[in-house]
């Protein structure tokens, strides 16, 4: 991979799914985005500097950083604008003013999202990371899901392990308990998918340039709500691309997560 | 001034201890972890444990010594290597009970333990699979009205995670117990004091109780005596997780631990060569504390 070219040329398929993902925060305000994985972190500090100035973001190390900080950067670099360790992390948390997006291993039509393992849980094929912290983003506030490899495996029928609450388990517990639960969209390396529907079940939302609405069928292990005409999903402003090259991902991490077709 | 005298050894400690007890061990992940303490668990003849850890190698391994009966976590991760290998492997091949939990639920558990109160509620886990698979946790009904001035809530009541000993490692002590951290999170460290019956630190450094303002701020002095029944001194301590600003993770040998997970040959000389061996060997060995 030739950085140069790359930092020249037409917009990536990476830079594509980082404005996808800036989009999932835009109208959140003052509150934290808190995006997990490369392309997210792109994304999301992309927001804060085009078009969602209030956002607050995480340096990784216990502090809120005012500045956008390249994802992989030493936090010495932060701007520090407070102090945020995990401790108060959960405050913040179960207090609402967040928006988390966080990867699965699976997620089902519904939005039940899959971290902890694959297999039956009492004694997995595989073990992963657990439940971390899954229940309690999807339950407390808002949650998004990224997937840079998109896959029927990853995109199912029905998960494992349910760790993150989709819109079925939402609607089972009620009007109160579910009152703050949202899943805001689901951003993969094909497009942009959404719960946007009558029953909540999932929508595509757009296709990433280059990719085709039979491509995303065939890669998806359930069956998607697909609109007459979808739209694709749009490229970065000649400013985006400027601050995702220059001062975010300066050293080009986002293209080692998606590489370009 | 008065201050006691707590210092002890991690042989001293370990010795105290018996079968079946659970631990509470603090850090995060692969971070400021008391890992003396877990390599002399690791020389013990221990066993049946239940440990209680925002988990990292510590987790990792004891299940691999077979000292573990159940591990309670919010997650296993090494940081820089997300799964950890040897905690996957006694997952998968069953040789572990767990309670897998929700990182907050965790917080929860330990702060309602250290409150002495049954439980503490949140709504963290309510609609996932971890109350199907868990059926220990129970619902409990707010008694006053809910937000729409109908009945009263249901949440999910996080039973107290009630510890038997607690491990903790601070960058400076004194050596009445008094400890500070210096880097940018205590984690649950605190907590995790407070929810033992007794707590063992240990430190790079004891140092006089009127030299912490040199190392930073008196916010940084967040663990008392009043939390703590023993400090033990030994630079190095947390290796190979990372201690900063003393040191950073030791990557390459994490690395090298973690390959050992592929077969039994390269645990027993790994074992050999790292476990079996005095603290003093070790450090040598690794040379982080010359």
């Amino acid at each position: 991979m030739s950085t140069i070219e790359i930092q020249d040329g037409p917009p990536t398929r990476a830079e594509v799914c980082a404005v996808a993902v800036a989009e999932a925060f835009r109208g959140d305000g003052e509150r934290l985005c808190n995006p997990i994985g490369t392309i997210p972190m792109v994304g999301g500090r992309l927001a804060r500097e085009a078009f969602e100035p209030d956002l607050v973001m995480t340096d990784g190390f216990g502090g809120f950083a005012a500045n956008p900080l390249p994802p992989g950067a030493d936090p010495s670099g932060a701007v520090v604008e407070a102090w945020n360790p995990y401790p108060q992390m959960f405050t913040v948390l179960w207090n609402g003013k967040r928006h988390v997006m966080m990867g699965a291993t699976q997620v089902d039509r519904w939005g039940n999202q899959n971290i902890a393992c694959i297999g039956d849980w009492h004694q997995p094929r595989s073990q992963l990371l657990g439940f971390r912290g899954a229940p309690g983003n999807t339950i407390n506030h808002t949650t998004s899901y990224w997937v840079p490899n998109h896959n029927p495996k990853v995109f199912v029928e029905a998960v494992d392990v349910v760790c993150g609450v989709g819109y079925d388990r939402a609607r089972e517990l009620g009007p109160v308990a579910s009152r703050f639960h949202e899943i805001r969209r689901v951003v993969s390396n094909l497009g942009v998918f959404d719960f946007e529907t009558p029953d909540n079940t999932m929508r595509l939302r757009s296709v990433h340039p280059g990719v085709t609405v039979e491509e995303i069928v065939d890669a998806t292990g359930f069956e998607l709500v697909i609109p007459t005409d979808v739209p694709e999903s749009r490229l970065p402003t000649d400013e985006e691309l400027r601050l995702m090259r220059e001062v975010i991902d300066p050293r080009g991490l986002r293209e080692k997560e998606v590489p370009n077709p | 001034m008065a201050i006691p005298d707590k210092r002890t050894t991690e042989a001293e400690v370990v010795s105290r201890l018996r079968d079946g007890m659970t631990i509470g061990i603090g850090g995060w992940g692969s971070r400021r972890k008391p890992m003396s303490l877990v390599r002399e668990l690791l020389r013990s003849d221990l066993k049946d444990l239940t440990v209680v850890s925002y988990g990292g190698p510590d987790i990792g391994l004891l299940c691999r010594a077979g000292k573990v009966k159940r591990a309670v976590y919010g997650f296993v991760s090494l940081d820089s290597i997300p799964l950890e290998p040897h905690f996957r492997n006694a997952r998968q091949n069953g040789t572990v009970e767990a309670t897998e939990l929700d990182e907050g639920m965790l917080l929860l558990g330990l702060q309602a333990a250290a409150w002495r109160v049954p439980f503490l509620p949140c709504r963290a886990g309510m609609g996932t699979d971890l109350l199907r698979v868990m059926p220990q946790f129970e619902m409990v009904r707010s008694p006053y009205p809910g937000p729409d001035g109908g009945e009263g809530e249901e949440l999910v009541a996080v039973p107290a995670i009630e510890l038997d000993v607690a491990f903790i490692h601070m960058n400076r002590a004194d050596q009445g117990g008094n400890g500070q951290f210096l880097n940018q999170d205590l984690y649950m460290d605190d907590l995790m004091a407070m929810a033992a019956k007794e707590c063992f630190m240990s430190t790079e450094q004891i140092i006089p109780t009127e030299d912490f303002p040199k190392y930073g701020s008196f916010h940084t002095q967040r663990i008392s005596r009043l939390m703590t029944t023993g400090v033990i001194e030994r630079p190095g301590a947390a290796h190979f997780t990372e201690c900063p600003p003393d040191y950073a993770r030791d990557e390459a040998f994490q690395k090298e631990y973690a390959a050992t997970a592929k077969s039994d040959e390269a645990w027993d000389a790994f074992k050999a060569k790292y476990l079996d061996v005095t603290e003093d060997e070790y450090q040598k060995l690794v040379g982080v504390a010359s």
